[in-house]
């Protein structure tokens, strides 16, 4: 037990300091939630249909930009075969490298996506809404994203190969996300997509580090 | 002998046995039928040309690698347990972060591989590591990062050490005293399996890997 908190502390440190970690995350997310209305119009009421919905997106993509680097590093300097080399199962290793990305990163977004969308429009009666939507659904992009970055272990352009992986199991993610708001907005009932978007969260939180100890197992061999 | 029962409790290797082990990397066959028997207190030095599989054996042998014939032994301890707890491998990659400092790093490895803040200290001590400590690893020379990765085989005892060339980052006053932990690690039942192209600074068995 006590090493599992002591790995988690470890990987939150390095996913803090990773090439910025929530700093150039948060920053990202803020440049592309500031970018939408520039392509959009500026007209009030075009920008706040669209208000959740782009923070939304905006989020996914900026959940992506950190994860690139989540099992390369330790691939390259050696520390994944030590790490392996442990009574703890592999896939719990893998398991609290995705937890600590998503305290250090997943959870500062989460912190960000409700100023985000109101900054575009989105009533603040949603902002409580949008925060757990974008933890709960930070989560499943953190486990998800971690298949990705395993899968593309030890490939030329790593982090490109991960966004092509990974975007398309983000789809359901956003769907139920982005379902969820629009219907808490349009005054409709938003627990079915928040519950799918919460049991989407826990199936990748129980199979990705299957998947992920597999894909680091290939790579060191 | 002592030393080591006593820290790790039961499941300590005791024996390292390879059979007839063969490795194929990318298609080519490095090294096939390779025989060793190792028991506590003995040590090996692998030596062969560059590219033989040196680094190769030493990775089946941790799991890391998929032996293509014959078997790994640890005498009769289960072979998952012993790869779990038994053996510290070390590689021409430390898996040091160089943003961190040595403190941290030491110090998370100790508990990871199953030693103690007090081992660590010792370890640190015995490496003369002490001024180092609080900084980042990116400002260490090649020698004293080393030693730093050193520091983590006493910074957690496990009785298998598997090395890939330590010796050569070090200096020639380091390898003497390199080799005495070596000796004193030997002297307490352990096992040394080191691929090197200088001689081993310690008396040891010696097994060359030809193609």
């Amino acid at each position: 037990m006590s090493r599992l908190s002591t790995l988690l502390g470890r990987e939150t440190a390095l996913a803090w300091g990773r090439g910025g970690g929530a700093l150039v995350a948060v920053g990202f997310y803020a440049g592309v939630a500031t970018l939408l209305p520039l392509a959009i119009g500026p007209e009030a009421q075009r920008l706040a249909s669209v208000a959740t919905g782009a923070a939304w997106v905006a989020l996914a993509l900026a959940s992506l930009l950190s994860l690139e680097r989540l099992f390369e590093r330790d691939y390259e300097d050696g520390a994944l075969d030590l790490l392996s080399l442990s009574p703890l199962p592999l896939e719990l290793t893998c398991g609290a490298k995705c937890l600590g990305q998503w305290v250090a990163t997943g959870a500062p977004l989460a912190l960000a996506a409700p100023v985000a969308a109101i900054g575009l429009g989105a009533s603040p009666a949603l902002a409580p809404l949008i925060f757990a939507c974008a933890l709960i659904g930070g989560l499943a992009f953190s486990f998800v994203g971690g298949i990705g970055a395993a899968l593309s272990l030890g490939a030329r352009r790593g982090g490109l190969l991960t966004a092509v992986i990974v975007l398309p199991l983000f789809v359901p993610p956003v769907i139920f996300g982005g379902g969820a708001l629009d219907a808490l907005a349009g005054g409709l009932p938003w627990q079915g997509g928040f519950a799918l978007l919460g049991a989407y969260a826990a199936a990748a939180v129980a199979l990705g580090p299957l998947a992920m100890a597999a894909a680091c197992r290939n790579a060191l061999s | 002998m002592v030393k080591l029962l006593s820290a790790r409790g039961a499941g300590v290797i005791a024996a390292l046995e390879l059979r007839g082990i063969g490795v194929s990397r990318g298609g080519r066959r490095l090294f096939s039928d390779l025989s060793l028997s190792l028991a506590a207190g003995q040590a090996c030095a692998l030596t062969g040309a560059n590219g033989a599989g040196k680094t190769s054996l030493l990775r089946a042998i941790a799991g890391l690698v998929a032996l293509e014939a014959g078997e790994v032994a640890f005498g009769g301890i289960d072979v998952g347990e012993a790869r779990a707890g038994g053996l510290h491998l070390l590689g021409h990659l430390d898996g040091l972060k160089p943003a961190r400092t040595a403190r941290e790093e030491l110090g998370f490895w100790s508990l990871w591989q199953g030693g103690s803040p007090a081992l660590a200290e010792s370890a640190v001590a015995g490496l003369e590591l002490g001024p180092l400590m609080d900084l980042e690893i990116r400002r260490l020379s090649a020698g004293q990062r080393r030693r730093l990765a050193l520091a983590r085989l006493l910074a957690a005892p496990r009785p298998l050490w598997l090395l890939d060339e330590p010796l050569s980052p070090l200096d020639v006053g380091w390898r003497a005293r390199f080799g005495a932990m070596m000796q004193a690690h030997l002297d307490g039942g352990g096992m040394i399996l080191a691929a090197v192209h200088d001689p081993m600074p310690i008396a040891a068995v010696s097994l060359e890997i030809t193609g």
